[in-house]
């Protein structure tokens, strides 16, 4: 029993992780309709922005509470800013110049993109694991019994309260801003939305822009939550969010989030239980049978095809 | 971005030019406004968007190139490299003042004159930067073979090549079908590469005629060019090697072609059927004592198997969806074959698998009891490059059936079904197409090549591991296959040969690290060109280098498909 509350524990933190990235996925699917397939490379690029401002301003775990808070928010800032601008340069160059062009150029053209980044981030930043001391400690045991503890730490609280207070602000800004309703309209049908005065391309900069944020978030609390990170981690982490975001419904922002949760038990209960070496397996194997039998997902609408 | 200044003057005449060019388009009534537009505002306009991009570059250099993490004393230390964050603004800023003149410029020959314009003030201003370097190393008298004439090669062989390509794509055409000449059929439906042209003002001028010999000689010049190669007096180990890699890659990239050219179907997972076929032989031959001859057919037959089980559940899947499964498939027989262990010998992979025998004669030096080795057999001298010759015949006899197999399927009905699916599957489907047996036979044949390829690749490395059937294999393989024009023969062999050829002559352009710094290794830079390359082909020419998408058939009248659906905004 503690183990299987430590395991939902560990499960729903890695889970948050995979549903940031997954709303960039889901967004850019939903009003674009095309896989944006160097997102996990964004993701692993909001990492190593953020690594290199914490090595910049020199946060280590030692300093005091104060400015250790203040210090994480300005680089979680900057991280966001600048990898949003990652963003918003990979659909100007890779994306933008191919809309409406036939249906799998975009696909191909972000498989290059995303060979491109990691590759890039190789070269510049070197292929060696950088690890960083942790810096987030402590946390409160919640069980006892049987030997075994179940540990909540503070990262953890961390990661859950970010992820649950940055979906807010998010479902906010698609509910209710001028920006969302431009959004909701360009996925429901590009060509009136630009007709009723849309500015349609700025709107899917803007949702690039928003999807690599998120993206930043996840590869700083990624960073901080494992202590280590190398330019591989964009590839498993982009395909399983990816995965997430199909198993709750593309298009769908709560789905996004459902399914990085669900995607982030399975793995982590996977590894917990039955075997280490083939979590991803079981990752992958979700996404076949989910795209196979449920192509909508759990929350989303089903497509209807037009002829 | 001192060196930038220079540039200026140079770039204002041709702007004010390119200015005039794309004004006199638009109607007569504006140009009065225009010429009152003074000098400098023309170059604003150019200079503008220049200014842009640079400062973006700078944005996304700042943390990312400036900065190096790198393992200090205790932890993470961060290395300072704002040279390369100022070559790569500068860059970035000529790159787009360059082509927003040049897409200004109408004319052919202003954009020649404005390209090689361009080419030279990079050289200059590297010139400029690296001076030391460049200086140090003539005074070396180029070090370790790299001496001043390689860069003169090198630049001459980019043009030439250049030139080659562009030739190449006029010659070939957005509608010309280079396939092998197809037997005429019905009366009405007649075979694409046999339609006559349309009744347009055009004539049949020498230069159509020129096309036409180019087209239809390309692919048996390339044929014997293939089969003479061992022979050629240039053709050492290293040719050789390469030759055998490339036609490694020719094959795979027809194999998939039937997929994802013909069939229309994206699939991300091929190597998966490739490491289905290297791990077929290998354990056939480790647990049976099989030898090549026998598990080539086993390898194709249990690969196109597998083609058919991954074919089964993704058959309602279209598209983006369909490509992700078939990745993530690829991926779940990459991560079986390495947590295996007792059975596929995990990350140590397999080793000593067996040599292919001609016709039961060994490639050694001794000979086995009681057997001939070839050499001997044939009274010749030995030489290590005899199996190595026998490789490449083996590789390119499979290439040649891939590619006939490929040309005669698309003659019979299973492939003209591939076609229709492609261009509608709804259509398809109604006409009472059984889109269940086209789509898995694509699967089974695409994958049967792999398969082949596969099997050959264990056999000519004598070593396989999971290693060697990552998804960037995958990659490589579409984009020879999207670079060469999704279902064009000879387009996706000149694509292997370029990419492949191209990453492998990245590996000693030593000359480029004097121009970039030492840090620069371009063996290490390829595949960042490389996928640069890729979204580029994409940009620029949706439908690869020689677009051939043609249907093998038409109804009466050829329609080609017209430029605002293959392509959105310039040029």
């Amino acid at each position: 029993m503690e183990y299987f509350v430590q395991q939902l524990i560990n499960g729903v933190t890695l889970g948050s992780i995979y549903g940031l990235i997954a709303i960039g996925y889901t967004m850019v699917y939903g009003i674009i309709g095309m896989i944006n397939f160097a997102h996990g490379d964004i993701f692993m690029i909001g990492a190593f922005i953020a690594l290199i401002f914490m090595l910049m301003i020199g946060i280590t775990g030692a300093t005091s509470l104060l400015f250790l808070l203040f210090a994480l928010l300005v680089v979680l800032a900057l991280a966001m800013l600048l990898t949003a601008a990652w963003g918003w340069t990979v659909e100007r160059l890779a994306y933008r110049p191919l809309r409406g062009s036939f249906r799998l150029a975009p696909l191909i053209s972000a498989i290059g993109m995303s060979t491109f980044l990691f590759n890039l981030i190789q070269n510049i930043q070197g292929a060696r694991v950088k690890p960083v001391p942790p810096i987030i400690t402590g946390g409160y045991t919640i069980m006892e019994g049987n030997g075994f503890s179940v540990i909540v730490s503070n990262m953890q609280i961390v990661i859950v309260i970010t992820t649950i207070t940055l979906m807010a602000i998010f479902s906010y800004i698609i509910a209710a801003t001028p920006l969302g309703r431009a959004q909701r309209a360009c996925e429901q049908d590009r060509t009136m939305a630009a007709l009723t005065g849309v500015n349609v391309d700025r709107t899917i900069s803007l949702t690039f822009v928003i999807g690599a944020a998120l993206a930043a978030v996840a590869g700083m609390l990624y960073l901080l939550y494992y202590g280590v990170i190398d330019f591989y981690i964009g590839f498993l982490a982009g395909i399983k969010a990816f995965t997430a975001a199909v198993l709750g419904g593309i298009g769908s922002l709560p789905g996004a989030m459902l399914g990085g949760l669900i995607i982030g038990l399975i793995e982590v209960f996977w590894s917990g239980y039955f075997s280490t070496e083939y979590k991803d397996v079981a990752a992958f194997s979700i996404l076949a049978i989910v795209l196979i039998f449920m192509p909508s997902g759990l929350l989303g609408r089903p497509e209807i095809e037009k002829v | 971005m001192a060196d930038d200044a220079p540039e200026m003057p140079d770039a204002t005449p041709d702007a004010t030019h390119g200015a005039q060019t794309a004004q006199s388009t638009v109607p007569q009534h504006t140009s009065p406004q225009h010429t009152s537009r003074s000098t400098l505002a023309v170059a604003a306009t150019y200079l503008k968007p220049a200014a842009v991009t640079a400062l973006v570059a700078l944005l996304l250099c700042i943390p990312l190139i400036a900065l190096k993490t790198d393992a200090g004393g205790t932890g993470l230390i961060l290395t300072q490299r704002w040279d390369w964050v100022a070559t790569l603004v500068g860059l970035a800023f000529i790159g787009r003042l360059f082509i927003e003149i040049f897409m200004a410029t109408q004319r052919i020959r202003a954009r020649i004159l404005l390209t090689l314009g361009a080419f030279i003030v990079i050289c200059i201003t590297l010139t400029i930067l690296r001076w030391p370097e460049i200086q140090k190393f003539v005074a070396s008298g180029g070090g370790d073979g790299r001496s001043l004439m390689p860069i003169i090669t090198h630049i001459a062989m980019a043009i030439v090549a250049m030139i080659l390509l562009r030739g190449l794509i006029q010659a070939t055409g957005a509608r010309a079908g280079i396939l092998a000449p197809s037997p005429p059929s019905a009366p009405t439906i007649t075979s694409a590469s046999e339609q006559p042209k349309p009744d347009t003002a055009e004539t049949q001028s020498t230069g159509e005629w020129l096309r036409t010999i180019a087209m239809w000689s390309l692919g048996p010049a390339l044929a014997v060019f293939a089969l003479t190669l061992p022979f050629n007096p240039y053709s050492d180990r290293y040719i050789m090697d390469l030759a055998i890699l490339v036609l490694t890659y020719v094959m795979l990239g027809w194999g998939l072609n039937i997929v994802v050219g013909l069939a229309g179907l994206l699939d991300l997972g091929y190597v998966a059927f490739y490491a289905v076929g290297a791990y077929s032989y290998a354990l056939l031959a480790q647990y049976f004592g099989f030898g090549f001859w026998i598990c080539l057919p086993l390898a194709g037959i249990l690969a196109a198997f597998w083609g058919v089980i991954l074919g089964f559940p993704v058959l309602r899947l279209r598209g983006d969806y369909l490509a992700i499964v078939t990745l993530a498939f690829g991926e779940i027989v990459r991560v079986v074959l390495l947590n295996w262990y007792q059975f596929t010998g995990g990350p140590d992979g397999l080793s000593n698998i067996p040599r292919p025998s001609f016709f039961g004669l060994e490639f050694s030096r001794w000979p086995k009891e009681g057997q001939e080795t070839f050499h001997s057999f044939f009274g010749l001298d030995y030489s290590s490059l005899h199996r190595i010759i026998f490789l490449y015949y083996i590789i390119l006899a499979l290439a040649f059936v891939t590619n006939y197999v490929t040309i005669r399927l698309r003659r019979l009905p299973i492939g003209r079904a591939w076609e229709a699916m492609r261009e509608d599957e709804i259509a398809c489907k109604s006409l009472g197409i059984n889109t269940v047996t086209t789509k898995l036979s694509a699967f089974a044949i695409g994958a049967m090549f792999g398969g082949f390829a596969g099997s050959f690749f264990a056999t000519k490395q004598g070593f396989i591991s999971p290693e060697s059937f990552v998804f960037l294999e995958s990659a490589i393989i579409l984009a020879i296959v999207v670079l060469g024009g999704m279902g064009s023969q000879i387009g996706i062999a000149i694509a292997a040969i370029l990419l492949i050829g191209g990453l492998e002559y990245l590996r000693d352009v030593g000359f480029l690290s004097v121009l970039f710094g030492e840090g620069f290794d371009p063996k290490q830079w390829r595949m960042v060109i490389f996928g640069a390359l890729m979204v580029a082909v994409m940009v620029w020419r949706p439908r690869g280098l020689i677009g051939n998408r043609t249907p093998a058939v038409v109804l009466k009248e050829h329609k080609s498909i017209s430029a605002d659906l293959v392509q959105e905004g310039h040029g």
